[in-house]
């Protein structure tokens, strides 16, 4: 390790509870059978470690931050450390009162996610009736003088709406468009054959993003990034293994990424027995993919391997069964074939019903 | 172009911090930050709306009486663009 590596932003996963059971859930499969959540004091105290590392941007996030009591509390801490806070919600349940409280304790920005663009598709999606309840958070986000940035998450159910989603962010005010392609990981990579979609209908509304992102150029940043599947090219997957991020679990586990404790036979520690300088600098989870000596080939000898750091590690593990492959989503990567198959799956399947499978505390995923 | 009487504005999302770990100032925004040099930062605390553009230029060719007027006005009309894309600079009529 070295300065390259310095953590920028800590995700706090306050909990992995959430209302909504989105069929692209960031969170683990096995969410439900981790343990329980880290106090209101062991997150004060990680915030301050985290500051003292050199992070500036907390994101407090989960599952649904908002069903923790004590996110005032977490606001606080995170503005008397001068940390750059910002909430990402679905925004529920909250309501007006609370989020103004917000305000009034410094939180910086407010993140809220929608669906789609109408409410029978962005509840379908989400599990919920929530799209009209979400709407309303977004005003209130705007008239309380909040930076808004507003997240949807595109696949092939949505990819189609990408110019009324953007309308949609215009006629909130937004300051900020993620369109943001699904990450086939975890519960999205369960629910691949009903998300991903075809080459034609990503082009199509990568065109229009590009479009929206130059008309609205200085009024609402538009961000859209070709999805690993469909570029032949990995991701520098959180800016590179124990580079620039912390995440730290709903139980406290201290992560390069949001499921980097389903990879197996690495242990990751816990801030409740350790300190998060000393997790972040010499534990053996954060050193396992940093560098280039773990890197096999193509990426070792490749021009490439300072650019995207071999790619998402957790993808080389889910798809490939190694957690040290180069990312399949390389072209030349031997396992790109799956990658393949599995764009071939979606054209063949292209506007066929796939039932989706929501995000549950009961379903035992298939391994 | 930018009239000269034009009163730039740093936006309210966008806030600056010492870093430190580098001794220089980031503008802070959502889920974003840039490094600033020393010049950037003066030209930043000078966006509040209420001086204009060539008000502040006029006060940085003073304090920095050996660097061309002109190159000056130009880095400051550069920077305040690059903020400017990224909505972190309005401007007060």
């Amino acid at each position: 390790m070295n300065e390259t590596h310095r953590p920028y932003t800590l995700i706090a996963e306050l909990t992995y509870k959430c209302p909504l059971r989105c069929v692209y859930c960031s969170n683990p499969l096995d969410y439900a059978g981790h343990g329980r959540e880290l106090d209101t004091e062991t997150w004060q105290r990680v915030f301050r470690e985290a500051e003292s590392l050199g992070v500036v941007q907390l994101h407090l996030t989960g599952g649904e931050p908002l069903v923790r009591k004590d996110l005032e509390v977490l606001i606080q801490e995170g503005r008397a450390l001068d940390l750059y806070t910002n909430l990402i919600t679905s925004g529920i349940p909250l309501t007006r009162e609370r989020l103004q409280r917000f305000r009034e304790l410094g939180l910086d920005a407010v993140q809220v996610s929608v669906q789609d663009v109408a409410a029978a598709a962005s509840d379908r999606i989400a599990g919920l009736p929530s799209f009209d309840r979400k709407l309303q958070v977004a005003r209130w986000v705007k008239e309380l003088g909040f930076p808004l940035t507003l997240n949807v998450v595109l696949h092939r159910e949505n990819l189609a709406h990408v110019d009324e989603i953007v309308e949609l962010a215009e006629s909130l005010d937004a300051d900020r468009l993620e369109l943001a392609n699904t990450q086939y990981l975890g519960w999205a990579l369960l629910n691949r054959r009903a998300l991903l979609p075809t080459r034609g209908e990503l082009e199509h509304a990568r065109a229009k993003a590009v479009a929206a992102k130059e008309r609205l150029r200085g009024r609402m940043e538009v961000l859209f990034v070709l999805p690993d599947y469909y570029s032949d090219l990995p991701k520098a997957c959180m800016d590179g293994w124990g580079r620039r991020f912390i995440l730290v679990s709903p139980d406290g586990l201290a992560l390069p990424c949001h499921v980097a404790h389903t990879l197996p036979g690495i242990s990751f520690d816990n801030v409740r027995d350790h300190p998060l300088d000393a997790i972040w600098r010499d534990s053996e989870g954060f050193n396992r993919y940093r560098g280039e000596d773990w890197m096999p080939e193509p990426c070792r000898g490749c021009e490439r391997r300072t650019i995207d750091f071999g790619g998402c590690r957790c993808q080389a593990y889910h798809l490939a069964h190694d957690a040290a492959a180069t990312d399949p989503t390389c072209y030349l990567s031997p396992h790109h074939g799956l990658i393949v198959a599995a764009r071939a799956q979606a054209e063949r399947e292209a506007g066929d019903p796939v039932e989706l499978q929501y995000r549950t505390a009961t379903l035992m995923p298939r391994a | 172009m930018i009239p000269a009487e034009a009163k730039p504005r740093l936006a309210s999302k966008a806030r600056l911090r010492f870093d430190r770990q580098t001794e220089r100032y980031l503008l802070l925004y959502p889920e974003k930050g840039l490094e600033l040099n020393p010049t950037a930062v003066e030209v930043v605390q000078l966006c509040t709306g209420e001086h204009t553009l060539a008000e502040i230029v006029a006060r940085l060719a003073d304090k920095y009486p050996k660097q061309a007027r002109t190159a000056i006005e130009r880095d400051t009309l550069t920077l305040l663009a690059a903020l400017a894309d990224r909505g972190l600079i309005g401007y007060e009529a």
